[in-house]
């Protein structure tokens, strides 16, 4: 049997596609915001050297995490989009972006956070700061190419190549900021185990999947409106029955 | 039509683009005068204590050359752009890279060069060490060029935009952040007695990493713009 793999691919299809998927994803990702938030702040123990002031961590890893991550789905989209030349993909790759931004802006901000009663100082010049605030810079710049070239098509083209550049740039902007000053603790989560207590490990699980679930949703529900606004021209648009 | 060689038709590049520099001297000299402005108003902020300038020398110097180059990108491609020539360039049989190889380089020249033979001179006024006066110029003459071509990239997308300097110093800057790093760090390792060879290192390897994939996608930056 023949799949069309591609079927999804066009704006046509996608739209009304995820225009079902988002209620979906907007639950599940808020009853797991409710859980995870449960077993982050009432069931998990306090910490033996942070007390209370390490609970931030649940909100502040999965959004560094989810930051970084993100940045590497938008220019995977934006090079598919530049390779074979798919609306939806370019599409895709600008409806990520801001959450993107968001995300390493909520991470930049809950460290702050933590770090002033942790290393009593709210910003260090550390290298994983450091590099969450560059990859905070290249989101807007990202988002500000796009929005200064009018014509959507270059638009879409020129910042897919920059956040191709952007992406190969990451590594080398890492490793040099790391080689540059680490302050930062080093990752508790590693591939030989774990010195996390079990509630803590699933409340921090819990509320990455939520944050996942969330920004799929936010992703999902931008890209309808980018759709909506690059397509408003086209027949299948004006016979929708939201824009009716 | 004569065939040209691959070196000569970079020379030819490098000439023309030279050229257009010196009948403009103007455009030279203004990037030159800000860096040196920009790093004479370092010790007017911050007080004239020389224990402080002399640390802090590596990082302002680099810091005023990375906003100096930015300053003269924005010239790259636009007056090409504007006069027609630029199309001529896309047209043209031979490889595009090469052609945008042979602008970066001509800018270089008149943009990072000049700059990394002031430093000695700016050096001198934050009462750095001869060797670390020496290591500074060589890292600048290291990790201008990857200015340069980091940056074309940035001049190429934002080609032809309202508001485009600012822009492109927005896109640019971020991915100019490894140069500035290695390059402060050679400076810094030289004046506690460490070996520079690792920073040098990484940053000669930083700039044959430029030098191969920038062309190619600044080239394909202006097929973006030009379309």
């Amino acid at each position: 049997m023949a799949i069309n793999w591609f079927k999804y691919s066009a704006p046509t299809t996608f739209y009304p596609l995820a225009g079902k998927l988002i209620p979906w994803f907007a639950v599940s990702s808020a009853i797991l915001f409710a859980i995870g938030l449960y077993i982050g702040f009432v069931i998990a123990p306090a910490d033996a050297t942070q007390g209370e002031f390490y609970r931030i961590i649940f909100i502040h890893v999965p959004s560094s995490i989810i930051s970084m991550f993100l940045y590497l789905i938008m220019a995977a989209y934006a090079a598919l989009g530049l390779i074979f030349n798919t609306r939806l993909s370019s599409m895709m790759a600008s409806a990520i972006a801001p959450t993107g931004a968001l995300f390493a802006f909520i991470s930049l901000w809950t460290g702050a956070l933590w770090g002033k009663p942790m290393w009593g100082a709210w910003w260090v010049w550390d290298a994983r700061l450091t590099s969450e605030l560059i990859l905070l810079f290249l989101y807007l710049g990202f988002i500000a190419l796009h929005a200064s070239i009018d014509d959507p098509r270059r638009a879409d083209r020129a910042a897919a190549l920059l956040a191709l550049v952007g992406s190969v740039n990451v590594p080398i902007i890492y490793f040099s900021v790391k080689w540059w000053n680490t302050l930062h603790q080093g990752s508790t989560i590693k591939y030989s185990g774990t010195s996390m207590h079990v509630a803590m490990q699933q409340a921090m699980f819990t509320m990455l999947a939520a944050c996942w679930l969330y920004a799929i949703t936010i992703a999902l529900m931008r890209v309808r409106s980018i759709i909506l606004e690059r397509e408003k021209n086209t027949k299948w648009i004006t016979e929708l029955a939201e824009v009716k | 039509m004569k065939k040209l060689s691959l070196l000569s038709l970079l020379i030819l590049v490098v000439r023309r683009d030279l050229i257009l520099a010196m009948r403009r001297r103007a455009d030279v000299l203004t990037t030159l005068f800000f860096f040196v402005m920009v790093v004479s108003l370092f010790p007017l902020g911050v007080g004239p204590e020389m224990d402080m300038l002399r640390k802090m020398a590596p990082g302002v110097l680099w810091v005023a050359a990375l906003l100096a180059s930015m300053l003269s990108l924005g010239r790259l491609f636009s007056a090409d752009y504007l006069d027609g020539t630029l199309e001529q360039m896309l047209l043209a049989p031979q490889s595009l890279s090469l052609l945008v190889l042979g602008k970066m380089a001509a800018h270089w020249m008149v943009s990072g060069l000049p700059l990394a033979l002031m430093t000695p001179v700016l050096g001198l006024q934050f009462d750095m060490s001869v060797e670390a006066i020496g290591v500074l110029m060589l890292t600048l003459i290291l990790g201008t060029p990857i200015l340069s071509m980091i940056g074309a990239i940035g001049a190429a997308l934002t080609l032809g935009l309202r508001g485009g300097g600012v822009l492109l110093s927005l896109l640019v800057l971020p991915l100019c952040i490894p140069v500035l790093i290695f390059g402060t760090g050679a400076v810094q390792a030289v004046t506690s007695g460490l070996n520079v060879s690792a920073h040098l290192s990484l940053m000669g390897a930083l700039l044959l990493l430029a030098l191969v994939f920038t062309p190619w996608v600044t080239a394909q930056a202006l097929r973006i713009s030009m379309e």
